[in-house]
């Protein structure tokens, strides 16, 4: 799926300004979302059709990806159901290794003859694009699974809950705002569903069954008098979990500052709705911060945000050598900071690590799509920069033997390339709750929820908003704050995290569209962090006239 | 399946609305063919070639609609999608806001499609980016660009006798050159709809003079400066105006157009009185397709004329509702510009910055439409007329409604490309005063 086309596919329910869509599935009837169309072992036939012809042709390498898309997107506003979208996307990709140049092409004809010529094409273009290229591919070696299969552990898959159980609890979740105080309130649900099935030359067959579901709204309230509007967005996070997400439970809440509950594995839609109406009422006549230096006290809801862009992308080793130079930039965190064992990325208690397996992540799969098996890996160790995030044409180059297995491509007709794992900052080991850290702040800001966010193209120089502020005046909750941005330098602001809270505070936040690359593929990554606080960061008032 | 001709998209299009039972069905058709080629580290990454074609439906039974979308064209299949959308149609809760489709419109022949662009050859696109390897190789710099180029068509029928069709082309290529020691880095973009106007051995000369002339830089203090914006860094801060024009988000009260009492902006003056801002599909240097998704023709239209806001875009629900016209989003923006080149505003400048792109712009407060990003690829301090050193990079916090009210002059208009949108514009370099810098980065 492709960020701009979800973007208009949520807003828009007519046929016209679908068109653009075609790269991103065809609507289909709800019931095509419980199918499957292909038995593994007619997917396992098709795709050895794949890896015969490659090898054939002269191949060293092939790898074939069969991905059935599905998605389920459903958008209201106030009292009305705007669109109710089912998409499918189904088809075939086929990458090789031939004159040491990969080669990749796809199709959505689903036939042993329709993969064949896919694969002649793959071929064709390797061959053609190895006159450019410099030096051949190195593969990091990878182990053969033979014939193995993963699914996302969910209790309740999204796509058997009926759409208009669905889009009725979207209509409470807007009544609930309303009720409290809304002007305005729209709300969406998002379900997607990957089933892909993975086959390489290496000896992989692999099915898996992934599940992806995101519940947000955005309540707004407005003064007609003075013409102030304020937004608040839903303090929910896209997971990989199935339906069981949207069950309230009280065990999974957490209480925070201002009469707020932040949620860790289920999600309270109807209750966050109704106090983000009467959050968005309060902001009309909050404070206007005053600018300066604080001690930040950031939620995991806010602080993953910063850890995607301040740790995530400046990590990813393409981007460190280049690759992305004309697009998103390169990195400050360069391969001479990594191989000298000693460049300070934060201070000492800051491990952050990598992963593709945390349960309810966005990023967790069983394989990656070269048909990796997914791990863990240290990225920032007491405050070291340790490792990168690498694929199995990159592993060689931090002198690994095996890959990170963290390749991810958003469609079967797009080719894989390396793309972010959960990154994840690690609770603090001693017994600390966000309550014991507010009270030890004396001039600071608690920050809820993401918000404005911007770096540089080599991500030393950030700025980051937020969805709710508070002023913490001597270990107080002091009042809610308008206003507020924090700018800060990565290295500077790790190295000035001075306490995490400890795991029960521990939560991910998720980001459903991430993008990366020409062209731009998006993927879904969580971030795992507790509460954290920063000293001494700069805080400026965003507030203006015009 | 090729590019259907007028009369091809005509017989199709009426033969699936001949397969309609709903009260009302509206088809849309199209397809092309787009090509790509990335390089870094000088040398080629990626390359890929799409070929893609569909057709959406959408069937309404009174305010029920159904859509689906199909990309095989043999009549078991159109028939089997027209059922599909009505199916839907069927099932789908009733839409409030669905406004019955466009009756038969009249549409002025377009000029968005360049032949030359549509015969572009693998061996073309394969030299364009040789001259700009080559380019940076004998600089002794290296780079990064992406090269795509695109020929297609659309066409739209209902049942109300509407019938529309267009082709275009279309090219957009951007370079990054930084050099060997990373201390530098330049960039330049071009879009155009006709290939052959493209010359990246040029804009990659520009950005190799960019980045080796960037070498340097030297730390300034954050402050509010005059900058001279050239048009792609100005492109993606203008932009924001473009995209907050809707209407019934003004008159909700929730936008910068907004206004204390409930009403708009519409009609006031908001920016500088030399400011003109329109859309006209027909401009010879930036053509655009002369009628929306939904069959709304496109029209000539001023935006903001002498710094007076005047025309709002408007959906067709949203336009019922109020009574006005349905003037729909524009596609191409152009804002008139003065006689002045780049040189000749930066030789008129006491003390300033010349800001060439700048990069990661996003809302900060929709209130004031406050917005910020960061300079990037080349940063200069200007004195006495002169560009004096390059200056390390600045975060900037500053609204485009403020900016274009502090503006000091405007030089000559150039077609150029938003980095954030991938969208085209004839924009002129802006010489702004008072323009927010909030901190320095060290990012090259």
């Amino acid at each position: 799926m492709k960020r701009r086309d979800f973007v208009q596919l949520a807003g828009l329910g007519l046929g016209g300004m679908l068109l653009p869509l075609s790269g991103f599935g065809n609507p289909v009837a709800e019931e095509a979302l419980l199918d499957f169309p292909l038995l593994v072992s007619q997917k396992k036939e098709l795709a050895d059709v794949a890896l015969n012809t490659a090898k054939s042709l002269g191949a060293s390498y092939a790898d074939v990806r069969i991905g059935r898309y599905l998605n389920q997107f459903i958008s209201t506003r106030e009292n009305k159901v705007q669109n109710i979208a089912n998409t499918e996307s189904f088809g075939i990709g086929v990458r090789v290794i031939a004159n040491g140049t990969w080669g990749f092409a796809s199709t959505n004809n689903i036939t042993a003859d329709g993969i064949k010529k896919a694969t002649e094409r793959a071929v064709a273009i390797a061959k053609a694009n190895s006159k450019f290229q410099k030096e051949p591919v190195k593969l990091a070696a990878v182990q053969s699974y033979g014939e193995v299969s993963w699914k996302t552990p969910i209790k309740q898959n999204a796509f058997e809950v009926k759409v208009s159980d669905k889009a009725d609890l979207l209509l409470r979740v807007n009544a609930a705002a309303l009720k409290n105080g809304a002007s305005f309130v729209s709300s969406n649900l998002f379900q997607i569903n990957e089933q892909k099935y993975f086959a390489s030359t290496d000896g992989s067959y692999i099915d898996q069954d992934i599940h992806r579901i995101w519940p947000t709204f955005t309540v707004q309230a407005i003064d007609r008098t003075s013409g102030k509007f304020k937004s608040r967005d839903a303090l929910s996070a896209p997971m990989g979990l199935g339906y069981e997400y949207l069950t309230p439970n009280d065990a999974e809440k957490l209480k925070a500052p201002g009469g707020m509950n932040l949620y860790r594995n289920n999600y309270d839609m109807v209750e966050d709705a109704t106090i983000a109406a009467q959050q968005a009422k309060e902001m009309l006549s909050a404070k206007s911060v005053e600018p300066g230096k604080y001690d930040m006290v950031l939620e995991p809801n806010h602080l993953g945000l910063t850890i995607h862009e301040s740790v995530g992308h400046p990590t990813e080793l393409d981007r460190i050598l280049g690759y992305e130079a004309n697009y998103a930039g390169t990195s400050f965190a360069t391969l001479d900071k990594l191989k000298s064992g000693n460049f300070k990325y934060g201070s000492n208690i800051v491990n952050i690590f990598a992963d593709k397996v945390q349960p309810g992540s966005l990023g967790a799969v069983g394989y990656d799509d070269e048909g990796v098996k997914c791990k863990r890996w240290d990225i920032i160790k007491n405050g070291i920069f340790v490792n990168s995030q690498a694929i199995r044409d990159q592993a060689h180059i931090l002198g690994e033997k095996e890959s990170h297995g963290c390749c991810y491509a958003q469609s079967w007709n797009d080719v894989q390339f390396q793309r972010m794992p959960n990154i994840s900052l690690a609770p603090g080991t001693e017994s600390y709750s966000s309550e014991q850290m507010i009270k030890d702040v004396e001039k600071g800001i608690y920050i809820a929820g993401r918000g404005s966010f911007s770096i540089d193209q080599q991500r030393y120089n950030f700025q980051f908003g937020g969805t709710v502020f508070y002023e913490i005046k001597n270990g107080q909750i002091a009042g809610m704050l308008n206003d507020v941005a924090y700018q800060s330098n990565t290295q500077e602001f790790w190295n000035n995290c001075v306490k995490i809270c400890d795991e029960k505070d521990y939560r991910l936040f998720g980001s459903f569209f991430d993008g990366k690359g020409q062209p731009s593929q998006v993927s879904a990554v969580s971030h795992g962090s507790a509460t954290s606080r920063f000293n001494g960061v700069n805080v400026i008032n965003t507030g203006r006239t015009i | 399946m090729p590019i259907l001709t007028k009369d091809e998209a005509y017989a199709l299009l009426k033969k699936v609305i001949s397969y309609s039972k709903a009260d009302e069905c509206e088809v849309n058709i199209g397809g092309g063919d787009s090509a790509n080629i990335r390089y870094a580290r000088n040398s080629v990454s990626t390359s890929g070639v799409i070929s893609q074609n569909s057709l959406v439906i959408s069937s309404a039974y009174g305010k029920k609609v159904g859509t689906a979308t199909i990309n095989e064209f043999d009549d078991a299949s159109l028939e089997k999608v027209v059922r599909r959308s009505e199916e839907l149609a069927q099932l789908a809760p009733e839409n409030p806001e669905f406004v019955s489709f466009l009756g038969p419109q009249t549409y002025q022949e377009a000029k968005n499609f360049v032949p030359a662009t549509a015969a572009i050859t693998p061996k073309m696109r394969a030299d364009l980016v040789a001259q700009s390897l080559q380019v940076a190789k004998e600089g002794k710099a290296v780079a990064a660009g992406f090269l795509e180029d695109s020929v297609g068509y659309s066409a739209m029928m209902n049942s109300k006798g509407l019938f529309a069709y267009n082709t275009a082309t279309g090219t957009n290529f951007s370079v990054t050159v930084r050099t060997e020691d990373g201390k530098g880095s330049g960039y330049a973009t071009r879009g155009y709809n006709d290939i052959t106007k493209l010359d990246t051995k040029t804009a990659t000369q520009i950005a190799t003079q960019k980045a080796t002339s960037s070498v340097t830089a030297k730390a300034i203090e954050p402050g509010k400066y005059t900058v001279i914006l050239e048009p792609a860094a100005a492109a993606v801060l203008l932009e924001r105006i473009i995209f907050g024009l809707d209407a019934r988000t003004a008159d909700e009260g929730r936008s910068f157009l907004s206004k204390p009492g409930g009403a708009t902006r519409l009609g006031e003056k908001m920016v500088d009185e030399r400011v003109n801002i329109y859309s006209d599909p027909w401009n010879a240097d930036l053509p655009t397709s002369p009628w929306t998704g939904d069959g709304r023709p496109q029209e000539k239209t001023m935006w903001i004329e002498k710094g007076v806001v005047k025309n709002l875009t408007y959906s067709r629900y949203w336009a019922e509702k109020k009574g006005v016209k349905a003037t729909p989003f524009p596609d191409g923006i152009i804002m008139e510009g003065g006689t002045k080149s780049l040189e000749e505003l930066i030789k008129g400048t006491k003390k300033g910055v010349l800001v060439t792109r700048l990069w990661y712009i996003r809302d900060v407060d929709p209130q004031s439409l406050l917005l910020t990003g960061l300079t990037r690829d080349g940063t200069f301090y200007i004195e006495n007329g002169k560009i004096q050193y390059p200056i390390k990079n600045f975060r900037f916090n500053e609204s485009p409604v403020i900016m274009l009210n502090n503006l000091e002059e405007l030089g000559k208009v150039e077609r150029t490309v938003s980095v954030e949108s991938n969208a085209n514009y004839l924009l002129p370099p802006m010489k702004i005063r008072d323009f927010t810098f909030t901190s320095l980065s060290d990012a090259v």
